[in-house]
């Protein structure tokens, strides 16, 4: 009779497992089939201080990156990455729009970012906006972010964020992602076949 | 040809050679003990405020463990190994501890996993410009090693 109830518990708990696993990847949207045909929509500032939406860059394929300023690695590392694309690309460079989206509105204004960005490559937009926006705008992604405190941090805490790359359609649908550390040259290779 | 044809020649091709080895931002391996340190290089930052990654990797040719206990940095107050982590797609920072390296294995910092995180930076890390990383082992003792600041668009030291 033990050995029964134990057993039923363990397919519960397998069970809940698989749910919630299932659950969480279909949240955290990385899973491009499941979410593929959703069109992100987001109200943001530009490293230039204007109000923009989803609308501005429409007409170009966009390729959207989630971070924040204080990261050392994660984010220098994609912006480069985006900077070796639009060069690699050339003339079919101005069909591209590059976005990078703070997700730590509370320490990148507007002045922070279009410092950060600029550093980069000239072509690549930094957007901000209040707590609210940017937690809208990542939602719509469905990106996901996190506040994590930590105390050898700057300020005290560091942030936690998807790291993949969105690609948007001239259209605004979403397309795909490419995975951290996707060699910029097929990023430039897949954006070829689609231009 | 002449003496001084001949030492003028000499003199011009030692620029050349000493040009040449200075434009090359790859730094030398340094030795000490069993540990062998190479790889070495750092992004450039903006400015002070945010902190600055310095990457490498550490070899260890000897029969037993070591461990990276501490860092210390000529440009900024705070220096310690952090990790990147990935889960379903989310990168997450934090500090690694103390880095073990087995007997005959090497540690491996480099984009995407662990870097040594430059904190309450004292300099902008400009390109072009080295510092001094001291790295502290439990047994080899402190070594020091000049890293190359390569531009903020770099992804390694060239190979």
């Amino acid at each position: 009779m033990r050995a029964i109830r134990y057993t039923l518990w363990g397919v519960a708990l397998v069970a809940l497992i698989v749910v919630a696993g299932h659950q969480l990847s279909h949240f955290l949207g990385t899973d491009p089939e499941e979410v593929s045909g959703f069109r992100p929509t987001f109200t943001l500032v530009n490293h230039q201080g204007e109000t923009v939406s989803e609308a501005t860059y429409r007409g170009n394929w966009a390729l959207v990156f989630f971070g924040f300023t204080n990261c050392p690695d994660i984010c220098p590392t994609t912006l480069a990455e985006f900077g070796s694309v639009m060069d690699s690309l050339g003339d079919e460079a101005a069909e591209v729009t590059p976005l990078f989206i703070t997700i730590d509105p509370e320490r990148d204004r507007v002045k922070t970012v279009a410092e950060y960005v600029s550093a980069f490559h000239s072509s690549i937009v930094g957007l901000t906006g209040t707590d609210k926006q940017v937690a809208d705008a990542a939602k719509s992604f469905k990106a996901y972010f996190e506040r994590v405190p930590q105390e050898s941090a700057p300020d005290g805490y560091t942030m936690g964020h998807t790291s993949v790359v969105y690609l948007l359609s001239p259209d605004g649908y979403f397309v795909r992602t490419f995975q951290f550390g996707e060699p910029p040259e097929m990023i430039v290779k897949d954006l070829r076949e689609r231009i | 040809m002449s003496i001084s044809k001949f030492l003028s020649a000499v003199a011009a091709l030692t620029l050349l050679l000493t040009a040449i080895s200075m434009s090359t931002a790859v730094a030398e391996a340094v030795r000490k003990g069993d540990m062998t340190i190479d790889a070495v290089w750092a992004r450039a930052s903006i400015g002070t405020s945010r902190p600055a990654a310095a990457y490498l990797t550490i070899r260890n040719e000897g029969s037993e463990e070591e461990v990276l206990a501490r860092i210390k940095s000529s440009v900024s107050a705070m220096a310690e190994v952090h990790e990147t982590t990935m889960t379903g797609g989310i990168a997450r920072m934090g500090p690694a501890g103390a880095l073990k390296i087995a007997a005959g294995g090497e540690m491996v910092l480099k984009p995407g996993g662990r870097h040594v995180m430059l904190m309450k930076l004292k300099q902008p890390l400009k390109e072009g410009k080295k510092f001094t990383l001291t790295l502290i082992f439990e047994n080899a003792g402190p070594v020091d090693i000049s890293v190359p600041v390569l531009g903020i668009g770099a992804s390694g030291p060239a190979q």
